[in-house]
């Protein structure tokens, strides 16, 4: 149990939250026909005979998307039925060409899962949690329609018409915002890794109805719950919890009662407002729908759908955890999404060739450069820094002269920065531009002798016991080397003519 | 010289074949019959050119050498249900009035390939959805048969396919697609002394076929033979990838392998079936056809399908249900009539273009199937329903471990005047009683025709078989058709 609480008139109040996140399955055809679902495209040009519902179109599933959705299920350690069905959804909208929807009411593909969302003080997630998941059902999407091509009409847009949407239905499980961010973006995390859904919420593949209710701390009873729609990123998933929970707070604490709603979330104002009641809510009539048949999957398509499945990131962050030695923070920042751990991976291994180490000794330092040196220096250069430059192999190989003393932490950002620039070799702008750090202990040496000569009389000091007086003798070292000389060398040349 | 538009399917295909005849002369024929016989009204549009076409085809591949088709040089007509290519496809409604679609159904194509030439485009019941012709909005198809009385009354040429019925009665096409939701193909084939089959649910694609009740409808042939039949179905059936629901197996070769032989075989005759208020001479027709079956060697068993009463009412609880849903898409927005009153909106639009565009009938299973399906309903009818169709289906289950084949009357009375039952909804579904129950369980079901009656009305008997078992009704069918010797023919009034 989280601590959030909304603090009201009359004391304490909790939100319970539970939502329903519509993702749109990673497939080049649609659930039940040929038409392509690329984004982008010219209004109503990926519109099948089928989509438009032409008199005698019939619905033929799309293995691809079933087997997505089989994937992702056991990506969340789900039950997957074997035998599923689709349903008609019945209602009129000029947006929904057959006056249904055919999605699973009855017989979803997958039932009952979790999603573990990791303990974040930060963001107010003391501990880790287990998110129930309810199910998983297959769905089509609907057309879009235009309100602003002209002065009286509507127009409307058929592309997205019978793409394919997964419906993944949490429990009421949560009791803060901080715990549903971190829920969509586990999983959005989950279906980016298993490749179901590229989880792109400014273009609509990902979006949740958000379910909110509330009650006093400790009342055993569920509050009544309003349903806020289509809800199109972390953040605002998260401002529409907190101003619902509040609104629902005022409305009670003055007297009044809930209404069972759909509500729309405004992202302008950070508001919600009602949509329509239950009382206009719609008799959708569901039925089985006769032009499919039950889905059947057999052991050979579950075994081969699990073959499939990539490295998840639980298992992924346990194991940076245990076998690369990681810190928590690392491994979780690291696992948080694909393109991270790709890069971070490919650099890994790089990086641990080109030194000619293990992976787990190499990982501690690929991992500050990944998620702090590199971003660094990406951000400050801004514009100026080509992206297409940032290659496994020059970070690789700047790691690898880091590693081998070759240069220093200062000249890797500096040798990373001209890198991003221009796009030239790190060993040649290390050789060119001066970046290189001296090893050479015999120019060590000469150095330290003469900076202990000049020095006598703090000689005396440091050997009569005051040995603060060490720091001294590297700083005016580095400084006769120009900053270039290796610090370890620097240290250990010292320390034995200190004696 | 014989007369072309008296020759069947095989009649004419053979004739083309050995140079006979030409298919040009065979389809020049009907086309003038077609033209000619407007009195009935069976035809909503009318494609000889379509019929030219394809006959010159069939022509010049024989004289090439190219290999017939199965169908070659036979012009038939076709259900306005199926979506033909460019040409108006109605459904026999308001709302697809002008609707020409720019795809062809499956069926169809097979025919086409298979050799077939279009004729028109056969009136029908309004989207499948009546017994008698009469809720078409084109109009009612008027039977050829008229009583022996010397009356004029006009009679109904059954329902859905009339048009089809009607036009190989007439002689207007020598065999029609249909389709058979609840009795849609052996019902009118019944009323107007032809044959017809409906095969096991998924034999016939869908695809393209205007839906009615998609668990139920099939496609099939109605022709005035058993082997024109045989023939015609084997062009149509066949596995289609855009049909779920189609069956993925090879197709028979039910015409070549027709044989009324029926030694060893045993014909069950469901007690059931001998209802209250069953005309006395179809069920003395009944009892012809039982001693002509045993002529044919088989054993006569009696059986059991102690559900069958409840069959009608649970059709028309999910056939309107299915309805409710598969009609929703003729809304205005896309194709077909729109009725945009003056500043109305969605809502509007859409009650104003489906009040306008479909019929009364229609309406009416729209409403029961919105009904059936209603929060608070849907378990004491839908779940229910299926429930009892499931039981249907265990009946024949069982009954088919004690016979091969099942044989019954079509349809409790011969063909009755126009007008007589449109005032009586429940009345005229009780046409489908015999019919529908071989619908819920998907089964290969035909009428074929047994005599008349002393009205001097055709009269039909139902085959009804096991799944795939299409062969069995055929042969059967062909062993009452044999032994029947009907050549009763319309007399020409039109």
């Amino acid at each position: 149990m989280s601590n959030y609480r909304i603090h009201g008139a009359t004391g304490d109040w909790e939100v319970v939250i539970g939502l329903e996140v519509h993702a749109q399955v990673t497939s080049k055809a649609k659930l039940f026909s040929g038409a392509s679902t690329e984004f982008g495209a010219e209004p109503n040009a990926q519109v099948s005979l089928v989509d438009a519902a032409m008199p005698g179109m019939l619905p033929v599933p799309n293995a691809e998307c079933v087997r997505q959705a089989v994937r992702t299920g056991m990506a969340i350690e789900a039950e997957i039925n074997k035998w599923s069905r689709f349903d008609r959804k019945n209602y009129f909208y000029a947006d929904l060409p057959q006056g249904y929807q055919i999605s699973q009411l009855y017989h979803p593909i997958v039932g009952e899962g979790k999603l573990l969302i990791e303990a974040d003080e930060k963001a107010g997630i003391p501990h880790d949690k287990i998110i129930g998941i309810e199910r998983i059902h297959i769905e089509q999407d609907a057309g879009k329609l235009m309100h602003d091509q002209h002065p009286t009409m509507s127009y409307v847009d058929l592309n997205r018409v019978g793409v394919a949407l997964m419906e993944i239905v949490s429990r009421p499980d949560m009791t803060s915002p901080a715990e549903a961010g971190a829920y969509v973006r586990k999983l959005r995390a989950i279906l980016r890794y298993v490749g179901s859904c590229d989880g792109n919420m400014e273009e609509g593949s990902m979006r949740a109805d958000v379910n909110v209710s509330v009650r006093k701390v400790g009342d055993p009873e569920l509050g009544t719950r309003t349903e806020t729609k289509n809800v199109n990123s972390v953040r605002f998933v998260m401002a529409a919890i907190e101003h619902e929970a509040r609104r629902q707070v005022d409305v009670l604490e003055d007297g009044g009662t809930i209404v069972q709603e759909t509500r729309l979330f405004d992202p302008g104002t950070g508001t919600t407002r009602s949509m329509r009641s239950k009382e206009d809510a719609h008799d959708y009539r569901y039925f089985p729908d006769p032009d499919l048949l039950p889905l059947e999957l057999d052991d050979q398509f579950l075994a081969d759908c699990r073959a499939s499945l990539p490295e998840l990131p639980d298992a992924k962050r346990k194991r940076y955890i245990e076998e690369l030695g990681l810190s928590e923070y690392n491994a979780r920042e690291l696992t948080a999404d694909v393109e991270v751990f790709a890069r971070f991976e490919t650099l890994l291994a790089a990086t641990a060739r080109g030194i000619g180490k293990p992976e787990n000794e190499v990982a501690t330092q690929v991992a500050n450069w990944s998620l702090s040196v590199a971003p660094g220096v990406m951000k400050a250069l801004g514009d100026e820094a080509n992206p297409a430059h940032a290659t496994a192999e020059a970070q690789a190989a700047i790691l690898d002269m880091q590693a081998k003393g070759e240069i220093s932490g200062g000249q890797a950002k500096e040798i990373y920065e001209i890198v991003l620039k221009t796009g030239r070799d790190p060993a040649e702008v290390a050789d060119t531009e001066g970046l290189k750090q001296q090893s050479d202990s015999g120019a060590i040496e000469a150095a330290v002798d003469a900076v202990l000569a000049a020095n006598a009389d703090k000689v005396e000091q440091y050997r009569g016991g005051k040995e603060a007086l060490f720091g001294f003798f590297v700083g005016q070292t580095m400084k006769a080397m120009q900053g270039k000389a290796n610090p370890g060398v620097v240290n250990s040349v010292l320390k034995a003519k200190l004696g | 010289m014989t007369n072309l538009t008296d020759l069947g399917v095989k009649a004419i295909r053979d004739g083309v074949a050995s140079g006979a005849f030409s298919a040009v002369e065979v389809a020049e024929a009907f086309n003038a019959n077609v033209a000619a016989a407007s009195a009935l009204n069976a035809f909503i549009v009318t494609t000889p050119d379509h019929a030219l076409e394809a006959a010159k085809q069939a022509d010049e591949a024989r004289a090439a050498g190219k290999p017939a088709g199965l169908m070659a040089g036979v012009p038939i007509g076709m259900k306005d249900l199926f979506a033909t290519l460019g040409v108006q496809t109605t459904a026999a409604s308001h709302i697809l009035e002008g609707f020409t679609p720019q795809y062809e159904s499956t069926v169809s194509q097979k025919l086409w390939d298979a050799g077939a030439g279009m004729l028109g485009k056969l009136n029908l019941d309004q989207f499948a959805m009546g017994s008698s012709n009469e809720t078409s909005y084109f109009g009612n198809v008027i039977s050829p048969w008229r009583r022996n009385d010397g009356g004029n009354a006009a009679l109904a040429p059954g329902g859905s396919s009339g048009g089809s019925s009607a036009a190989i009665a007439a002689r207007l096409c020598p065999a029609a697609t249909g389709t058979d939701t609840g009795g849609s193909i052996r019902q009118p084939a019944a009323f107007t002394g032809i044959a017809g089959i409906k095969p096991t649910y998924g034999r016939c694609s869908r695809w393209g076929i205007v839906a009615f009740a998609s668990s139920l409808d099939q496609a099939g042939p109605m022709a005035r033979s058993v082997e024109d039949c045989a023939i015609m179905l084997e062009a149509m059936a066949g596995f289609d990838p855009k049909d779920s629901t189609s069956l993925d197996m090879p197709v028979p070769a039910w015409s070549t392998s027709l044989n009324a032989d029926l030694r060893g075989k045993k014909v069950g005759i469901p007690r059931e079936y001998r209802m209250d208020g069953t005309d006395e001479e179809i069920l003395k027709s009944w009892d012809h056809g039982i001693a002509w079956l045993k002529d044919a060697g088989a054993e006569v068993v009696e059986i059991s399908l102690p559900h069958t009463k409840y069959a009608l009412p649970a059709y028309y609880i999910v056939a309107p249900a299915e309805a409710s849903s598969n009609l929703a898409r003729y809304d205005g927005v896309r194709y077909g009539l729109r009725d945009l009153p003056d500043g109305a909106g969605l809502q509007d639009m859409y009650a104003a273009t489906r009040a306008a565009g479909f019929g009364d009938e229609v309406k009416r299973r729209i409403l029961i199937g919105t009904y059936v399906l209603s929060a608070g309903f849907y378990d004491a009818y839908y779940t229910q329903a299926m429930k009892v169709r499931t039981l249907i289906r265990r009946d024949f289950d069982a009954a088919f471990e004690k016979c091969d084949v099942i044989l019954a009357p079509t349809t409790p009375t011969a063909s009755f005047p126009l007008g007589d039952k449109v005032d009586d909804p429940l009345a005229m579904y009780l046409n489908d009683v015999f019919s529908v129950p071989a619908s819920l369980a998907g089964l290969p079901a035909m009428s074929v025709p047994c005599g008349l009656n002393k009205d001097g009305l055709p009269l039909g008997l139902q085959l009804i078989g096991n799944v795939f078992d299409e062969q069995g009704v055929l042969n059967a069918g062909l062993a009452i058709e044999q032994r029947a010797g009907f050549t009763a023919a319309p007399e020409r009034w039109w």
